[in-house]
């Protein structure tokens, strides 16, 4: 499981290191039932994968439960001009949601940093036959060759995907969109970007409702932004939003319009003893996710995952180190910037496990009952498919075992930032660059 | 905190001090190293950015604000005083250091002559990549003694010459389409110095999309709000010394479009003369 080609006998390690920019995968998304995944890439490309459903016949090994192959690719964005400001508008897919099933057909939005489109996946596996006055290619037949009548048939012709732009919300953002989130009520989504969040109607292109603005009067006076946002996946009128400076706001729609003011706003007071300069920018959330109940919140900092009961503002309920040892790191982190990554968090489809990518394409998963954490690595010269995953660990003292990786050999470069977990089963997705890893839990099978 | 580092320091001799105030005075002024090389650190940082796409808001917010706890606290200890001291004494006019930005400038007080393509060339900004985000851009002069931002020091050179300057062409363009009410308050430019120290409130002016509705903040107080005003020095412009020059060819015509309100950007009374006299000049750019 995993990748899909096997490791060849010539070294191509050096061609292997050359990654195109645009193949950055950039966000990472199961659909509802978790049989398609889609993943956008800095170029703008939208890749879908469909999970074969076959079984392979009466003797299925153990941990085969269906791969995931390419199932549609499409160009969802391309580069735009700002000319007003004369700056290029990126490409780059931010973030892809699935729409519920509804029909058939399969929704999906996908946004860069200003617009936000809503593509409509069909498939087409039909075609009509035998017109009267169409021949095969469509040419249009001489009449006087037509002698009788016949009733077009439907006939099966080889699957075709089709991926058509039904919407396009544009002109909505003045900052970059970082977040958007499809509403319990299936009519409605939030786009949230540095300073605002709307609310749109998925029919309604031309007008999107304000719902949230922390805009200052004087610019000179910002020192928050929004860093994600997302709807409670039960309540169509609760939603939550996370800031630079640490703090999660719940914001209920039926108090006011304008949602400046919040519900609830969650904020873990500063531990003193750990002051620094960079203790803002390293509880900066980069990620908030609700749990599927609906109770917990999941948020991603520069360090840590953190758990938060919505009954309790006044601090988390569970803390997990990510990587501890890159504190005394932190100058140089941010001298190269990758103080500013922003790594996304998931729960798994019980909200028992929570997963974050680190770097040295290590990604971390807790176990919130045992309160442990595992090391994981998605890394291709490390793991052959269907292997099974060894963990790692960072040497950070004591006694150092074979495997262990010191601190400053950690690859900075190889960041894992986005991911996501199956929404039914123990499969989870992993973007490393420009590689896509899926991994499988190999127990959970048998619960089919 | 940074860990009270254990990096030796030569001290000046001659003091008679005790071992243990020495060791003191050397951690002390080790960690006030750190910090001012994490001040300079992040101002560079706020002053790189990608020309061609917008800037991160977020990270240009986080590391404004380290700027600006790094700024307090510098001011609680007594050495802000001697940063700026230290800035005061470099040696330049105001009215020098001003001329240059006279192209795009507005300038309320007399004291720089406006003079148009000043082919005066600031020192130490040259390097460096043009700023998007303006946090290079001009610093607001307060008169509270309390505000602290980094024009503070700026504030003590020239107390009352005030610039502001166009940041964007297009958004002056848009500005005096949009029409508004009252002009942002001028803004001190800083151009000399390597480090540059601006002040942090400037830095976020740029993130103003000018395609949405005139708000509160009125359009001109977005043409005003933040510039860096010395990278529209046309020499540097003509001499590509800059790495991606923050206007194209065609945005002195624009930013020339008569503002609405208050004098114009160029001191003579005969706004035409100056953009026949631009648009000549702009065909050297364009014909180069």
């Amino acid at each position: 499981m995993g990748e899909d080609s096997e490791s060849p006998k010539i070294n191509h390690s050096f061609l292997r290191d050359y990654v195109t920019e645009a193949d950055v995968i950039s966000t990472v998304e199961f659909n509802q039932t978790g049989d398609l995944l889609a993943t956008g890439d800095k170029g703008g490309r939208v890749v879908i994968f469909q999970r074969e459903t076959e079984s392979k016949g009466e003797s299925e090994e153990l941990g085969e439960s269906g791969e995931y192959n390419v199932y549609s690719t499409f160009q969802s964005h391309e580069p735009d001009f700002d000319y007003l400001k004369s700056l290029e508008i990126e490409e780059k897919i931010n973030k892809i949601r699935w729409l519920p099933h509804q029909n058939a057909a399969h929704f999906l939005l996908s946004t860069n940093d200003k617009t936000i489109k809503l593509w409509k996946v069909s498939e087409r596996d039909k075609r009509p036959e035998g017109y009267n006055l169409k021949d095969e290619e469509g040419r249009i037949k001489d009449i006087s060759t037509v002698t009788s009548l016949r009733v077009p048939v439907l006939k099966p012709t080889d699957l075709m995907v089709e991926v058509r732009p039904r919407r396009i919300f544009a002109n909505g953002h003045t900052y970059h969109v970082n977040s958007i989130s499809v509403n319990s009520d299936g009519e409605t989504y939030l786009s949230a970007d540095d300073l605002r969040i709307n609310m749109w109607h998925l029919d309604i292109t031309d007008r999107s409702f304000n719902i949230v603005d922390i805009k200052p009067a004087n610019m000179e006076d910002l020192t928050e932004v929004i860093t994600a946002a997302e709807f409670h996946p039960q309540h169509c009128h609760l939603f939550v939003y996370s800031s630079s400076k640490g703090t999660l706001r719940l914001c209920d729609m039926r108090e006011s319009a304008l949602c400046d003011k919040h519900s609830k706003i969650f904020e873990e007071p500063e531990d003193p003893g750990n002051r620094s300069f960079f203790s803002e920018i390293v509880s900066s959330v980069s990620d908030v996710k609700f749990s599927h109940s609906g109770r917990y919140l999941l948020t991603r900092d520069y360090l840590t995952v953190k758990v938060w009961d919505l009954n309790m503002e006044k601090g988390p309920v569970e803390t997990y180190q990510v990587h501890e040892y890159l504190r005394s790191k932190l100058c140089s982190l941010y001298e190269n910037d990758c103080i500013f990554d922003k790594f996304e968090c998931v729960w798994n489809s019980t909200d028992s496990v929570i997963m974050t990518g680190a770097y040295n394409s290590f990604f971390r998963m807790f176990d919130r009952e045992t309160g442990r954490g595992v090391t994981l690595e998605a890394w291709r010269e490390n793991s052959k498919p269907r292997a099974v995953l060894r963990t790692r660990r960072v040497y950070t003292g004591g006694r150092r075992r074979r495997g262990d990786v010191g601190v400053d050999s950690l690859d900075f470069t190889k960041k894992i930032l986005h991911m996501a977990w199956h929404p039914a089963e123990n499969i989870i997705a992993i973007a490393a660059t420009n590689n896509l890893y899926i991994f499988q839990d190999r127990v959970s099978v048998e619960n089919q | 905190m940074f860990s009270k580092g254990t990096k030796r320091k030569f001290s000046d001799g001659g003091e008679e001090i005790s071992d243990e105030s020495l060791l003191g005075a050397r951690v002390a002024s080790s960690y006030s190293l750190q910090r001012q090389s994490l001040l300079d650190m992040s101002l560079i940082k706020l002053q790189l950015c990608h020309m061609l796409v917008e800037p991160n808001l977020c990270r240009s917010v986080l590391i404004a604000n380290t700027v600006r706890q790094i700024q307090e606290e510098m001011t609680h200890d007594g050495s802000w005083h001697m940063v700026t001291e230290a800035f005061c004494s470099a040696g330049q006019s105001p009215s020098e250091r001003l001329v240059a930005t006279e192209v795009l400038c507005r300038s309320r007080e007399q004291d720089a002559e406006p003079k148009l393509f000043s082919v005066i060339s600031y020192e130490g900004c040259c390097e460096e990549e043009v700023v998007a985000d303006e946090t290079l851009c001009s610093v607001s002069v307060s008169d509270t003694v309390s505000n602290v931002c980094l024009a503070g020091r700026m504030g003590q050179c020239w107390e009352k010459s005030e610039l502001s300057g166009i940041e964007r062409d297009e958004e002056a363009l848009e500005d005096s389409r949009l029409g508004s009410g009252e002009e942002e308050e001028i803004d001190t430019e800083d151009g000399a110095s390597t480090e540059s120290p601006k002040t942090i409130g400037q830095v976020f002016g740029t993130f103003e999309i000018k395609n949405g509705s005139p708000g509160p903040d009125s359009a001109l107080e977005e043409l005003f709000s933040d510039v860096d005003t010395s990278y529209y020095d046309l020499d540097t412009m003509l001499t590509g010394m800059q790495s991606a020059p923050k206007m194209g060819p065609y945005d002195l015509l624009d930013s020339l479009a008569p503002s609405h309100s208050s004098p114009s950007i160029v001191s003579t009374p005969n706004c035409r003369s100056d953009l026949n006299e631009l648009d000549h000049i702009m065909e050297i750019i364009v014909g180069s």
